[in-house]
């Protein structure tokens, strides 16, 4: 019961899978190496395939995999916690809270992009909508409230971006500001890891220690309180470790949503269900999913590169239709 | 005739507020180990706030203590193996199967880092025969009737293999022959050393099956006896307004709801 060999595998092979995309993500690019030069240029000065992969490559892909499996895991997280699969940190306005905080700062000139107060700036927006959601949709949250809830502070985020935009202080970094948004891995350094990393790994830690409760919360609150589990505590401790992660992650990234809403259901069928032992396989998921999308952009030929953020919104948001259709009965039953 | 009966858990002097309203003022009550205690009273009554007191879901004034010990005093891993709480509704939110649901009673047992222990798999394989779902292992427990349902979420409850027991509205929205399943059910688990409380709306069930009935009436204990003491024709008419006719039938006294007052 606590495991099978299936979802070990699997596991086993998820991790396989991103190791591989890792590799594909650093030899990818307009500058074409060897598989042995890129590897060698990681680790000495191999001249320009140094600089290039070492410089270049190495953070995108390193933040990739990082984003990846951090929405993976707090998709895997609040859906744990709301016992509920639909629920996503971008469906609650999470990221575009962090978004909005990130951008403000930016516009006003209060703080330099690589600053980091940009991703703390960032975290506590994500901190305060995910506790708004949570304070709103109250303890009992059923799909209809979570929902809505989080439709709202969705749009309230909006509107604030909007009203930054509106109010830049000139159109030069309105329009940077608003390719930011898209969301996107290019020109990162690794300043950006180094700022982000260490925030979205405790965001790991502090999801990971709390998800032996969300096997517990598939009985409900009552009953899993009855089983020993805090459920106050691990309630504020998930919003916490997610806004931590998702703050970070679109802090140095801007906005890609729906990693966290997919990651999950493509592995959840193989581990029985269970909401604990999901976590682990959706951030391997997660980060496979990003490193292949940043892939992808990069092959896609053209003056300008496609966005991150709107290829992992392209294949997201179809994938959310086709969910809410198969929930259709479910939803409609909801009070 | 019954034995003097050990009382496990221990309710003294418990008054329930939320907000300016006392749901519960005063309750004083025991659940003896071997037997099965129902609690009854009309919607609204306090009933389910009580039960969830008892269990240390919510705050209250008063003293709940179990086998002598605080339930304050205990952390939420021993009271978890001293109570276990079915409350109302049977939720289950993902489609795991009933074996991984019925082990979920294990919890307060497992240490975070070991396996299932042969404890834990006895008090399995015990708790899934005693509510016949054995069958039923493999199923995702989503895609079961209510009934079904209704026993494995028992089954979970029993797991946990805890001297107490509290049941909140066990049989609701259940057919007659389930309803008699689950009785039997909690009767058997408290005859067999377990103290066992059920909220149960039906009388004519508490009647037959309990050992000991508590009516609440406005957040106050009217009566706390066997049955047969406690379901009086004259209270029932008080407390739900219904009259009532008492049968006696090879069974036992029966109450038959005639109509209401």
């Amino acid at each position: 019961m606590a495991s099978d060999p299936q979802g070990r595998l699997l596991t086993v092979l998820l991790a396989a899978l991103v190791a591989v995309l890792f590799a594909v993500s650093l030899m990818t690019g307009p500058a074409h190496f060897d598989a042995g030069i890129v590897m060698k240029a990681l680790v000495s000065d191999q001249g320009v395939a140094s600089i290039i992969v070492h410089d270049v490559r190495l953070p995108r892909t390193l933040l990739a995999t990082l984003i990846g499996a951090t929405f993976g895991i707090a998709g895997a997280a609040l859906q744990g916690l709301l016992r509920n699969p639909l629920a996503e940190p971008s469906l609650f306005g999470a990221p575009q809270a962090a978004a909005a905080t990130a951008a403000g700062l930016m516009a006003f000139g209060l703080v330099s992009p690589t600053s980091l107060a940009v991703p703390l700036g960032g975290i506590l927006g994500a901190l305060v909508s995910v506790g708004a959601l949570v304070a709103i949709a109250g303890r009992h949250a059923s799909l209809t409230m979570t929902l809505l809830a989080g439709l709202a502070l969705a749009s309230l985020a909006g509107a604030a971006i909007a009203l930054i935009l509106n109010l830049a202080p000139n159109p030069y970094i309105a329009l940077e500001i608003a390719f930011w948004l898209l969301g996107s891995l290019r020109d990162r350094s690794m300043i950006h890891v180094w700022i982000a990393a260490p925030f979205m790994i405790a965001s790991w830690i502090v999801l990971a220690a709390n998800a032996r409760a969300f096997r517990a919360l598939t009985l409900g609150e009552d009953a899993a309180a009855s089983l020993g589990v805090d459920v106050g505590r691990v309630r504020i401790l998930v919003v916490i470790g997610v806004a931590l992660g998702v703050g970070a992650a679109v802090s140095v990234a801007g906005a890609i949503s729906f990693i966290g809403l997919v990651a999950p259901h493509l592995v959840r069928r193989f581990y029985g269900s269970d909401p604990t032992r999901t976590l682990l396989p959706s951030a391997l998921a997660g980060a496979a999913l990003l490193l292949a999308a940043d892939i992808v952009v990069r092959l896609v030929p053209g003056p300008l590169e496609i966005k991150i953020g709107v290829v992992t919104a392209l294949i997201g948001v179809p994938f959310f239709l086709a969910m809410i259709f198969r929930e259709r009965r479910v939803l409609e039953e909801a009070p | 005739m019954k034995l003097d009966l050990a009382p496990r858990l221990r309710a003294e002097h418990l008054t329930i507020r939320r907000g300016a309203r006392t749901i519960v003022s005063d309750a004083n009550l025991a659940l003896n180990a071997g037997e099965l205690t129902v609690l009854a009273g009309a919607n609204g009554a306090g009933k389910t706030t009580l039960a969830r007191a008892m269990a240390g879901l919510i705050p209250c004034e008063g003293r709940i203590t179990i086998d002598g010990t605080a339930l304050t005093a205990m952390s939420a891993r021993e009271r978890a193996r001293a109570l276990a709480y079915l409350p109302q509704g049977h939720e289950f939110h993902w489609p795991m199967s009933v074996a991984h649901i019925v082990a979920l009673g294990r919890e307060p047992h497992a240490d975070p880092f070991s396996r299932t222990s042969t404890d834990d798999r006895a008090a399995i394989v015990r708790a899934m025969e005693a509510t016949s779902t054995d069958y039923l292992a493999d199923r995702i427990v989503t895609t079961l009737s209510g009934g079904e349902r209704a026993r494995v979420a028992l089954a979970r409850a029993l797991a946990t293999d805890a001297p107490v027991l509290i049941a909140d509205e066990p049989i609701a929205s259940l057919d007659g022959r389930h309803q008699l399943m689950i009785m039997e059910l909690l009767r058997d688990i408290a005859h067999r050393g377990a103290a066992v409380l059920a909220i149960i709306h039906d009388l004519m069930l508490a009647a037959r099956f309990a050992d000991r009935v508590i009516l609440l009436d406005q957040g106050r204990i009217v009566a706390n006896d066997e049955p047969i003491l406690a379901l009086t024709a004259e209270r029932i008419a008080q407390i739900f307004n219904i009259s009532v006719h008492r049968v006696e039938t090879p069974d036992g006294p029966l109450l038959l709801p005639s109509r209401p007052l």
